[in-house]
């Protein structure tokens, strides 16, 4: 049950987070220095504090804005974000900085003359961002990508902090009863393991079909 | 905005850079040591010695440093034997316990990071210090270690990024580094913006003096890289 709230939770904060990437890594090659400052500011400091502080920063503030964000639409009232919503949005937050530079980078290497080649076939612009830009990035961010998730696997389990009960909470709850913590949390390492290595072999399988129109050396 | 708090949190906060300095401090020390020797064992050649050395590695990459904090300060105390051991009274103390964690998970990666810079050196470096005379162990020393260590410095400081904001999960076996303090004082005040923008602040002050660290460090060791004026 707990694996089940844990992979639930990676996988919304992930997708989440690819979602954030995206936006960020737009904001970062426009060419609007607004936008390439705030997305720079967020990077920078997402990835320079520690992860536990982020979650915090959500867990006891999160319910605040989301009330004042819903007063400024004229509903008064509390609003009280639901500790999967607060791991979800704290994880994807996080995974969303790591994603806009991996994003970032895939986009800058998809070679220009491909673009050029594509306008000058009468291409429009979304046309182009479709069937050029976004199939190329993925298979240059995959690997990167690949790394994120791994990284925001292991960052769900910081979301048992705020009591939501995935494995963490869960082993440490069982691990507090029966008084046999090293079983317990020796299992719970086993589950995580378990969970890395078969991601890393499904992102080797969707490496191997992103580049299937890739000649070999 | 609560200026007055921020500034008053600051002296309580710095109160816990203490702690957090010797966990990343201690941990990097304690953790190079372990990555030097496992990344040698990877590369001895001896097929039981490497499998030991890739499954520890494999197992401490493949978990949450949680888990392992964990398993170390609340799992290691089940046993009778460690109990009696003369281990005990560091492993009692989350202090101790924190560091060995710490230790455990940065070795990991950072054995991985050297065993790369390791087979990354030309073998044509290594052959022509043989042919000049040099035992195994000489040229390891005098050719192989160097230029290693300055191929791996650039993937060693985001190991280094990576171990100042994990000493924050120390705060959750009850020690009061900058993260517990800040979380304590949240409780207290529920003041979440103000203090999470100083704690954040000293954090990225961290990674931003390691960072230039680093960089210096690679600028010394690499003299043929620098344009001559």
């Amino acid at each position: 049950m707990g694996t089940a709230m844990t992979v639930a939770v990676a996988v919304s904060a992930f997708a989440f987070g690819i979602l954030v990437g995206s936006l960020g890594a737009s904001a970062k090659l426009s060419h609007s220095l607004a936008l390439n400052v705030v997305a720079d500011v967020y990077t920078t400091i997402v990835r320079g504090i520690p992860e536990l502080l982020v979650i915090y920063l959500l867990f006891f503030g999160g319910s605040g804005v989301a009330s004042s964000i819903a007063a400024a639409f004229g509903y008064d009232g509390r609003v009280d974000l639901n500790a999967f919503t607060i791991g979800v949005l704290a994880v994807g937050l996080i995974s969303g900085a790591y994603s806009t530079e991996v994003i970032r980078g895939a986009v800058q290497s998809v070679p220009f003359g491909q673009i050029e080649a594509a306008r000058a076939c009468g291409m429009s612009r979304w046309l182009i961002l479709r069937r050029v830009l976004v199939p190329q990035t993925l298979r240059f961010a995959l690997p990167g990508l690949g790394n994120v998730w791994q990284l925001t696997l292991k960052d769900t389990a910081l979301v048992s902090v705020t009591a939501l009960a995935e494995l963490m909470r869960v082993t440490h709850l069982a691990a507090g009863a029966t008084r046999q913590p090293f079983l317990f949390y020796g299992t719970a390492a086993v589950l995580y393991l378990m969970l890395t290595t078969v991601s890393t072999a499904l992102f080797n399988r969707a490496e191997i079909s992103a580049n299937r129109g890739v000649r070999r050396a | 905005m609560n200026w007055q708090l921020m500034w008053d949190s600051l002296p309580r906060m710095l109160g816990g850079l203490s702690l957090t300095l010797q966990l990343i401090l201690g941990s990097l020390a304690l953790g190079a040591l372990v990555a030097f020797a496992v990344a040698l064992l990877r590369l001895s050649g001896n097929r039981l010695v490497e499998r030991l050395a890739t499954a520890y590695v494999f197992v401490f990459r493949g978990t949450p440093l949680l888990v392992q904090i964990f398993l170390v300060y609340y799992g290691l105390g089940q046993f009778e034997f460690i109990r009696e051991s003369f281990l005990w009274p560091f492993l009692r103390e989350p202090y101790w316990c924190a560091i060995l964690a710490l230790t455990l998970n940065t070795g990991a990666y950072t054995s991985e990071v050297l065993r790369g810079a390791i087979l990354s050196v030309p073998q044509g470096q290594v052959e022509a210090a043989r042919a000049c005379g040099m035992s195994r162990a000489l040229a390891f020393r005098r050719i192989v270690l160097p230029v290693a260590i300055r191929q791996m410095l650039p993937a060693y400081g985001n190991e280094v990024i990576l171990m100042v904001k994990a000493t924050s999960l120390a705060s959750t076996i009850t020690l009061m580094e900058v993260t517990g303090i800040a979380r304590r004082m949240i409780a207290q005040t529920f003041a979440v913006f103000e203090l999470f923008i100083v704690a954040g602040a000293i954090y990225l002050v961290l990674n931003f003096v390691a960072t230039r660290l680093i960089k210096f460090a690679e600028w010394r060791l690499t003299p043929y890289l620098r344009v001559r004026a």
